[in-house]
């Protein structure tokens, strides 16, 4: 679905005249695979590379050296933009600044709009799309008047209207509250199982990551680890080289084996944790 | 909350009157006003407090909602009327102390204006309280689509509109809170002469224009994220298309315009005022 070979990408800094005064590696030779499906997290903390290499999946950007596959097209033709954008939507952070439209249905109209598609056929995308993530009943309210969670999901609907097959989602619970951030990940998870949509989730949440199939982690431009949630999450150790967290009950998990509790590696979850415990004492 | 302004501010709701094409509600405010300039004398203003009164009724929106809009022309409002209260001649002269006077010429102009200012806010709230931004762009967009004839960019200035639309309220809301943020810092925006009022303004403005334009750098990625190219090969989610409801909306805007002016100008034209 999407490859990447030794992709690079430097960007400018410029001094305040707007001349060039260094280059900056933002993503450093980075392989890539996703299969069709697949549900990927990226984790990094700020100035990882994340970001950068995201919108190279969207063709935002165009990578300096390397080349970057989204479905067979490479990212650098440019008759194939549009058809590589349609295929792999994008969410951005501010819920705010990604609603173009006035009416929550009409901003989810607004991708297909744009690939023209026929009026009828924009009716039935955006009412299927509206449903996939469960915001139908408010079609007709005003964005402004949605709570971040609920704005993220319409924003995702936006993007599930124009059909892609992939959407890569840039820390889209990152300005949300607690609730409104299960709230968009749940949608998303829902999507990945139901429409067989390929998600790739850049986030610094742990509790996010947990679900994701594979899970990639990126440190000065490079990918640093990859793998399941588990096995990443068992190597605490290296997460905190990383300046990364690791989810709550893997901390406290991590720290009783410290102190010579005898508990598996790689638990992710309170029930998990829980039940490890209360196998234990039972031993005992 | 600064969010409900009702400036280009919709009232979502199922009425006719929210389901008649936009060009029809453009095209029907526009013969409204010029209806309230060439009413002339109590009955003409019977008719269009008449006709107002069944349109707002049709619409549906809360009267409240009307009224807001009148708000901000209240020192409008009250300066035309006092002027031209005191400061017409007439005939009859009721009170009079130096230049200023009451007199019944005034009284009437007063009361002509006062009513025709409100009538005319009124009557455009109802316009776009039923009308979404972008329904009210498309409209100007269809109707001013001629002038893509002689290269004016008219799909783009309506882009531009309803994006702007879309904005105020969230920009007003940023006002709000990095006003409150600088007052939690000791800023005065309150006292002062005028100069010290707009200097105080600074650090207002620059935070805000920041944050406006780094708003306009992510829209415009997210606009590209979805496949944006312009106004080309671009289909409509909601074409607009006249239908039957529409052409009897406007059968009845004409012939209201049509008494109007029988009833404004009847006297002059044929001799008489026909009903009176």
């Amino acid at each position: 679905m999407i490859r990447a070979e030794k992709l690079t990408f430097d960007y400018a800094k410029t001094n305040e005249e707007g001349n060039v005064e260094s280059w900056k590696r933002a993503v450093d030779g980075v392989d890539l695979e996703v299969r069709s499906g697949e549900f990927i997290a990226i984790l990094g903390h700020n100035g990882s590379g994340k970001s950068t290499l995201a919108k190279h999946i969207n063709a935002i950007l165009l990578p300096t050296e390397g080349t970057l596959w989204v479905d067979g097209m490479d990212t650098k033709d440019e008759d194939k933009l549009w058809d590589i954008r349609q295929d792999a939507g994008m969410v951005f952070q501010n819920p705010d600044n990604q609603i173009i439209g006035t009416v929550v249905e009409e901003d989810v109209g607004f991708g297909p709009e744009n690939l023209g598609v026929p009026t009828d056929e924009i009716w039935e995308r955006v009412e299927e799309s509206l449903k996939a993530v469960g915001m139908l009943k408010y079609r007709k309210h005003s964005p402004n008047r949605l709570s971040g969670g609920q704005k993220q999901r319409v924003a995702i609907a936006g993007v599930m209207a124009m059909h892609p097959r992939c959407i890569v989602l840039d820390e889209p619970t990152a300005m949300l509250d607690p609730h409104g951030r299960k709230s968009v990940i749940r949608t998303v998870q829902k999507l990945n199982r139901e429409e067989q949509i390929t998600v790739i989730l850049i986030t610094h949440y742990m509790e996010e990551v947990i679900e994701a199939d594979r899970v990639i982690v990126m440190d000065d431009g490079k990918v640093v680890m990859q793998g399941t949630p588990r096995e990443i999450f068992s190597q605490v150790d290296r997460l905190k080289e990383l300046r990364l967290d690791v989810p709550q009950a893997t901390l406290v998990a991590y720290e009783l084996q410290k102190k010579g509790f005898p508990l598996r590696n790689g638990i992710l979850s309170n029930e998990e944790l829980v039940e490890e415990l209360c196998q234990l004492k039972s031993k005992m | 909350m600064i969010r409900d302004i009702t400036l280009g501010q919709y009232y979502p709701a199922k009425s006719v009157l929210h389901e008649l094409d936009p060009r029809v509600k453009l095209a029907a405010t526009l013969i409204f006003v010029v209806s309230l300039f060439v009413a002339k004398g109590p009955v003409g203003y019977a008719l269009a407090t008449v006709f107002l009164g069944i349109v707002i009724r049709l619409s549906k929106v809360p009267f409240r909602f009307m009224t807001k809009g009148l708000k901000s022309i209240v020192m409008l409002l009250m300066i035309t009327v006092v002027f031209n209260l005191f400061l017409l001649d007439g005939d009859v002269v009721f009170w009079h102390f130096g230049f200023l006077r009451i007199t019944d010429r005034g009284i009437r102009t007063a009361v002509m204006v006062g009513i025709r200012l409100i009538y005319l806010i009124l009557g455009s709230s109802v316009m776009t309280l039923t009308t979404t931004p972008n329904d009210l762009t498309d409209g100007l967009e269809k109707l001013l689509s001629p002038l893509k004839k002689i290269h004016v960019p008219v799909h783009d200035m309506s882009m531009m509109m309803s994006i702007a639309l879309r904005f105020i309220p969230i920009l007003l809301e940023e006002t709000d809170k990095i006003m409150k943020a600088q007052i939690a810092r000791g800023a005065d925006f309150e006292s002062g002469n005028l100069i010290q009022k707009a200097k105080a303004m600074i650090p207002l403005l620059v935070p805000l224009f920041f944050s406006a334009l780094r708003r306009a750098m992510d829209l415009a990625l997210a606009m590209e994220a979805r496949c944006y190219h312009g106004g080309e090969g671009r289909t409509k989610m909601k074409p607009l298309k006249y239908e039957s409801k529409d052409r009897t909306a406007y059968a009845v805007i004409w012939i209201y315009l049509a008494a109007m002016i029988v009833i404004g100008y009847g006297r002059q034209i044929y001799g008489w005022i026909p009903f009176i």
